[in-house]
């Protein structure tokens, strides 16, 4: 029997243009583009050149540490261009694809027989180790370390968020084969929610499956970790989100890497919101159709999501993309007074807490008020379900105060467990930008 | 329309503008004015709709009940002495309580406002809502006869050293305001207690009655209270309605009780910090009277009557409850707000000098707030500390 968690403190958030569960085709693009800063704190190699030809799983990049993590491609074709920015930072990765596509063979893998090593070099080689994340400080897994153990989680709770239920539909032996896969190299913990008990994606063999009941953010394997395994100081967890595992799971059954994935896309802005069946790379705009307006489009979700546009391309780890009114154009008079009844809010100043749970917003990208210091004690902490003081680690971080940070529990957490505090603040703080900062710098102080 | 007037000053208050020196005030007042349409770059898309402008309103509007009353009551305390209660109207006592208090806000805020302009300008920041409250208690906790330049220069005290030279709203130790009313206290103390200074003396504009100064010694029941006159002087249902003699907006608990629900009911106040400061003062009123000191009026109160009189409400609703210098920890707000009610009875009962120990009480709690909240966050890191050494 799978253990219960019961998560408290949190905050659902129920906006409008949620994808129904139907899914589209995007078909192949003509371009794919990787873009190398979607995997954080890798510093690229190149291995390609403008005008090479790779495969889908060939490696385009490796990391400069190691140099043993491929990064790779997603469709086989030619390299269009390497794009760089600022300091020749490389920010885009141009691959014009071939109209058939051909996969670069790995072999296939009994996931009964292999052994530790030999599993993790296969993933190391075909990319799919790029996908693993560690704590401390949420950056791409280092095939140095060894990890206490592995953490999936099999769903999220964020706002207009991919049902994964839905998006494993036909999949679950990959996604099962993945998770026997990641066996061989650790203990694996996998997160699921209540509905999911009974669905297909279990039994799951070669993991420890624990059940998470509440609201946002009890889907974020950070969650996850602090309830059931809390990172320690020179400890190491790695995380891996659920739609890789059925990359691994693929790539065992087929030898072949296929980054093929569903994305949820959203959002009030987007025409005809669904599930779609694209690939990692493919450009946005393949993706999501919006409305007319002053539109953002975000790759990821609403709290977690990056800023992006339609001539952007879809990153390694987002689950979905929408589109939202963007609001620079919105002008409203006198806010610190009007009930403002479209407008969602935790406060009671407000009257959404009288709209029921079943009412959705359509918000925009304001910020909704000015940047001050932390007024309101205790805010973050009603949002924040992990056993962690998430204001006194802010402030740390703020302060620049690396033991305390320590202390506080910094290695336990990732940006994305800050977002919904960051939602809700009152004073308006980036709160993942400064826990990013703040993981960046530690991670330099610490190596 | 608002938008293309704002947009079409806007160039004066840039960088190198005509106006530029008065950039803070024209970003105070188009923020007053329209929400802010920033977007946001990194991070959350969408933001919850809750800012401290909003948050700082609310508290506004929860004082506004215990503001009007206090206006009213300095009409009705004035016409009292005067004898002249029948002959008074309601309305003449509340535009006489209106216009002794008007110029009180105007001081209060423009000196105060005027500070943290020029702050924001300094600091190239964006004006702090912050004032917007302290500002208007600062009246209400005064007696009605604080001359207007002294409570100028107590306004000036409290910003600049109680709030601006930590850093501004949010990183201030002590409440702005009661900084304000110490300084007042303990400088000018004749001003501030004993048993002239509660009831306005003189008329207004017309309104209201002269009195001859001497001839008004209306003292507050606390002040009876300490001064050990009976017991029976203090009167349970006058400090229950608010028609008593005291600072402009502490008397009424029905008033404060309304702002109460206010802050509760909005949940920028918080209810831990409340109801312990209230359960503090009784607890330490019925321990007191289970002692029984004997000639010690104040310890003999009932605690009914210690909750009711002075500042302990006012005080327990809108000055302990500030989430910047109360404790920040859950469980630390209970045992902060707990010694603020033990504490402000303490001095009542056993302190002659100081009739009132709320103001007292709070300040020397703020300055306790950063200790209890280091236990509890010293027991989260210690737990951490034992996971590794298992």
């Amino acid at each position: 029997m799978e253990t219960l968690y019961k998560i408290k403190k949190g905050l659902d958030l129920n906006l409008e243009g949620e994808a129904p569960l139907t899914v589209k085709e995007a078909g192949l693009a003509s371009e794919y583009a990787i873009c190398p800063s979607d995997f954080t704190g890798v510093v690229p190699k190149l291995v390609v050149k403008e005008g090479d030809s790779v495969l889908a799983g060939s490696p385009l990049f490796v990391d400069k540490a190691t140099e043993r993590i491929a990064f790779v491609s997603p469709v086989s074709g030619k390299i269009k261009a390497i794009e760089r920015g600022e300091r020749r930072k490389i920010l885009y990765i141009r691959i014009d694809a071939d109209s058939t596509q051909a996969a670069k063979d790995f072999g296939s893998v009994d996931v009964n027989k292999v052994q530790k090593d030999e599993m993790l070099n296969l993933l190391l080689q075909s990319g799919l180790f790029a996908f693993f994340r560690q704590r401390p400080y949420d950056v791409v897994a280092s095939p140095v370390d060894t990890p206490k153990a592995i953490f999936v989680s099999a769903f999220s709770k964020m706002p207009l968020a991919a049902d994964f239920s839905f998006v494993a539909a036909g999949q679950e032996n990959d996604f099962k084969l993945g998770i026997k896969a990641l066996s061989k190299l650790a203990q694996v913990h996998v997160g699921v929610s209540p509905e999911q008990i009974n669905t297909q994606i279990l039994p799951l063999e070669g993991a420890k499956v624990s059940v998470f009941d509440g609201p946002n953010p009890a889907g974020n394997v950070g969650v996850h970790i602090n309830h059931i395994s809390p990172v320690n100081k020179g400890e190491v967890v790695w995380t891996m989100g659920a739609e890789a595992v059925i990359f691994i799971g693929r790539l065992v059954r087929t030898g072949k890497v296929d980054l093929t994935r569903i994305v949820a896309v959203g959002g009030s802005m987007a025409v005809e919101p669904s599930y779609v069946k694209t690939k990692i790379g493919a450009p946005l705009s393949s993706i999501i159709k919006t409305k007319e307006g002053n539109v953002r489009v975000v790759d990821g979700n609403p709290l977690v999501g990056k800023k992006a546009c339609l001539k952007c391309f879809l990153s390694a780890y987002a689950t979905e993309v929408c589109a939202l009114p963007e609001g620079d154009d919105v002008n409203e008079l006198f806010g610190w007074i009007m009930p403002r009844l479209n407008d969602f809010s935790t406060s009671h100043s407000y009257l959404s807490w009288l709209m029921g749970k079943n009412k959705k917003y359509n918000l925009d990208c304001r910020i909704k008020g000015g940047e001050r210091h932390m007024i309101m004690s205790a805010e973050y902490e009603r949002v924040f379900p992990m056993d962690i003081y998430p204001s006194y680690l802010i402030k740390a971080i703020i302060t620049g105060d690396i033991d305390r940070q320590e202390a506080l529990g910094m290695y336990e957490v990732a940006p994305e467990d800050f977002a919904v505090a960051e939602f809700i603040d009152s004073s308006k703080l980036e709160l993942q930008r400064i826990v990013r900062e703040g993981l960046d710098i530690l991670r330099k102080e610490n190596s | 329309m608002v938008k293309k007037y704002l947009d079409k000053i806007r160039p004066n208050f840039e960088e190198g503008g005509k106006l530029s020196a008065f950039r803070s005030v024209f970003d105070g007042m188009e923020t007053f004015l329209l929400v802010p349409n920033a977007t946001s770059r990194f991070g959350v898309s969408i933001h919850d709709a809750i800012d401290s402008k909003r948050i700082m309103s609310f508290v506004v509007i929860a004082l506004i009940p215990a503001l009007l009353f206090g206006m009213y009551n300095v009409g009705y305390q004035n016409a009292a002495a005067a004898g002249m209660l029948s002959e008074t109207s309601f309305i003449e006592m509340f535009m006489y309580g209106f216009a002794l208090m008007l110029p009180r806000i105007i001081v209060s805020y423009g000196v105060g406002l005027g500070i943290e302009f020029v702050a924001a300008q300094w600091k190239k920041e964006e004006i702090q809502e912050g004032y917007l409250v302290s500002g208007l208690i600062i009246p209400m906790i005064c007696p009605i006869n604080t001359p207007l330049w002294m409570m100028a220069i107590a306004v000036a005290f409290a910003v600049i050293i109680g709030k601006e030279i930590y850093g501004g709203t949010g990183m201030n130790i002590f409440n702005p305001a009661l900084i304000a009313r110490a300084f007042l206290f303990f400088a000018y103390p004749t001003s501030m207690s004993g048993d002239q200074v509660w009831v306005a003396t003189e008329k207004f504009l017309g309104l209201g009655y002269d009195l001859a100064s001497d001839a008004v010694t209306q003292a507050t029941p606390l002040g009876v209270a300490a001064a050990a006159s009976s017991i029976s002087e203090v009167d349970f249902t006058g400090t229950i309605t608010g028609l008593i003699p005291g600072s402009v907006g502490e008397t009424s608990v029905i008033a404060i009780a309304i702002g109460a629900v206010i802050l509760l009911w909005t949940r920028i106040a918080s209810w831990r910090t409340m109801g312990s400061v209230f359960a503090g003062g009784i607890l330490t009123a019925l321990l007191f009277n289970a002692m029984g000191l004997e000639g010690n009026v104040a310890a003999q109160m009932p605690w009914y009557e210690h909750i009711a009189a002075g500042g302990f409400c006012f005080g327990a609703v809108f000055m302990a409850t500030d989430p910047v210098t109360s404790a920040r920890t859950e469980n630390g707000k209970f045992i902060y707000g707990f010694l603020i009610g033990v504490v402000a009875v303490l001095v009542r009962v056993l302190n002659p000098g100081y009739p009132e120990g709320m103001m007292l009480a709070i300040l020397l709690m703020n300055m306790f707030a950063p200790l209890i909240d280091y236990v509890f966050v010293q027991r989260n890191i210690n737990k951490r500390l034992s996971r590794v050494k298992k």
